[in-house]
């Protein structure tokens, strides 16, 4: 196949790449968008066998069936609930293939002689291998915080920042030393190294709630450094693709620092939650003995009498498991003539998403979740506002208290339902360490539970009410 | 230096038709299109196998062949696990 053909069918493909992200903009066109980003990719990846440079097959065929079946077993295994730590996998995946692509091709540029070692491929090749080296380890240790096999607590030490800039300053004196002495190849090595280290400690002063940030974060740089690594292979299409993702991971990045009122520099530097709690109210004065416990009879007898209810899942619906019980739930409710809807704060979970993603899963309609701007408006008509598992998102020291750590964040306004119940397995604090006004206000009930077992107790409780 | 701006030009282009239509994706569906575009990042694929196909030397070929490992994973299981979460979304509408 000629050169002018494979890249036409490189066209071909970064065409449908843009159509299959353009088809994601409703859940209608999602499933076909997929189909035909994916055709996208069949098309280039068999365009790309065809040039006449390969020789053999032998290690192509390896790697792609050995990579096909590990994708496949991860892609159907994989349970919902875990989607953030299968993304933030994928993301460091992408990433370290982009460290090996490049330090191939820098291998092959300074062994043929025909081929000319330009700038622009030595100074592409040492990004390459920064992005791809932060992005391949912070992305493990994201996944690894996410899967709980290392503490998703914000891991700080002194001197953290100095370190850091020591790091970044070291790569950016190897990723020079690449663009000079391309034949040495052990600087290559050693900036990937070094970018792999500086990953780390990148992603280990971040705490769990922080997670949407970071995975939208290395999202961005998995596409970045497909993009370098087309810089280094002069292969539009993979500046094009990497590009798409790049500009996706930051949209949704700025959506959720914006979700959290903190700019993107407070969520990498600031670690929250393990500073937090030294100023402001403490738990006591906060509660006072004004919390009320509750039972599932009482919620039943409240929901029975209820026309409106607006459930808000939270990361301990995800962590319970309790998606298909809020189903059940739902259903019961609607039964009895209950208008129920969901109301979705952007950062809710662990990833942008999350939560729509567990309630798709449990065949709850889309149409009735709700966004944080959707809902807000509506929560005063609110019979029951039924909190599964969050916290922070609906604290109102966010609107009231300017000294507090989170003032200034959106948060849904449940305090303004008529009843509000808050599902929750203990009075720990949420991620930010904080107390919440909202469970001493008068119109809120306390539901001690795991959220699953909350949601099997409530459906037999509101059965018997009836 | 032609060639550099060429693909700059591309670069720029591209990372702007990127913010047009991923600004039109609802939240609803944000997981599946950050496990989405992650499947096309797996891009990298077409230049991890012209590294191992072209067998330059072992070095070369054992890089690609791990690059081709990685980028399959992160293409397959991007694009299958997307599938599966769409098809959620897609069976009670």
């Amino acid at each position: 196949m000629s050169a002018a053909l494979i890249d036409l069918s490189y066209l071909v493909a970064s065409v449908l790449f843009i159509l299959g992200l353009k088809a994601l903009s409703h859940p209608r066109t999602a499933v076909r968008g997929n189909l035909v980003s994916a055709l996208g990719m069949l098309i280039a990846v068999v365009a790309t066998l065809l040039d006449r440079q390969i020789l053999g097959f032998g290690w192509i065929l390896a790697g792609l069936v050995i990579g096909s079946g590990l994708g496949a077993l991860l892609a159907a295994r994989t349970p919902m609930t875990a989607m953030p730590q299968m993304v933030a996998l994928l993301n460091g995946f992408g990433g370290g293939a982009s460290v090996l692509v490049a330090g191939a091709a820098l291998v092959e540029a300074v062994g043929i002689a025909e081929r000319p070692v330009t700038l622009t491929l030595t100074v592409a090749t040492g990004l390459s291998g920064l992005i791809g080296g932060v992005t391949l380890l912070g992305s493990l240790v994201a996944w690894a915080k996410l899967e709980e096999r290392i503490p998703g607590n914000p891991v700080l030490f002194p001197g953290q920042h100095v370190l850091n800039a020591a790091l970044a300053l070291g790569t950016l004196a190897l990723c020079a030393g690449v663009a000079v002495r391309p034949d040495l190849q052990v600087l290559y090595w050693g900036l990937v190294l070094v970018s792999s280290v500086l990953g780390v400690l990148l992603v280990i002063p971040i705490g769990g709630a922080d997670m949407p940030v970071v995975i939208s974060l290395l999202n961005s740089y998995s596409g970045m450094a497909a993009c370098t690594t087309g810089f280094v292979l002069g292969n539009t299409m993979l500046i094009i693709a990497g590009a798409l993702v790049g500009a996706s991971g930051i949209i949704l990045t700025q959506i959720m620092c914006k979700a959290m009122n903190r700019s993107l520099a407070n969520v990498l530097f600031g670690g929250v939650g393990a500073v937090a709690g030294g100023k402001g109210p403490s738990a006591d004065d906060v509660y006072a003995g004004r919390l009320k416990s509750t039972s599932p009879e009482e919620i039943a007898m409240i929901l029975e009498l209820a026309r409106r209810v607006m459930i808000v899942p939270g990361y301990g619906l995800a962590v319970s498991q309790a998606q298909h019980s809020v189903r059940d739930l739902t259903r019961l409710l609607e039964s009895r003539g209950v208008q129920v809807e969901f109301a979705i704060h952007p950062v809710a979970g662990r990833m942008p998403g999350h939560m729509n993603v567990l309630l798709a899963e449990a065949d709850i309609p889309y149409e009735k979740l709700l966004t944080m701007e959707e809902a807000n408006p509506v929560m005063e008509q609110v019979d029951v506002a039924l909190v599964i598992g969050a916290n922070d998102v609906v604290n109102p020291a966010a609107r009231t208290d300017p000294g507090s750590p989170i003032a200034g964040m959106p948060i849904l306004d449940v305090d303004k339902a008529r009843t509000v119940v808050m599902v929750k397995r203990s009075l720990s604090p949420g991620f930010a360490g904080i107390p919440n006004p909202l469970f001493a206000a008068d119109n809120c009930l306390m539901y001690f539970a795991d959220g699953k077992k909350a949601m099997v107790d409530l459906i037999a409780a509101v059965r018997e009410a009836a | 230096m032609e060639m550099l701006v060429l693909l700059v030009t591309i670069f720029v282009l591209a990372v702007f038709v990127g913010f047009e239509i991923i600004a039109k994706v609802p939240p609803t569906l944000h997981t599946p299109l950050m496990s989405g575009s992650n499947a096309i990042s797996g891009i990298t694929l077409v230049g991890a196998l012209l590294s191992a196909g072209m067998q330059h030397s072992l070095l070369t070929a054992v890089l690609g062949f791990l690059a081709v490992v990685l980028a399959t994973i992160n293409v397959v299981g991007g694009y299958l696990v997307t599938h599966r979460m769409l098809g959620m979304f897609r069976r009670k509408s």
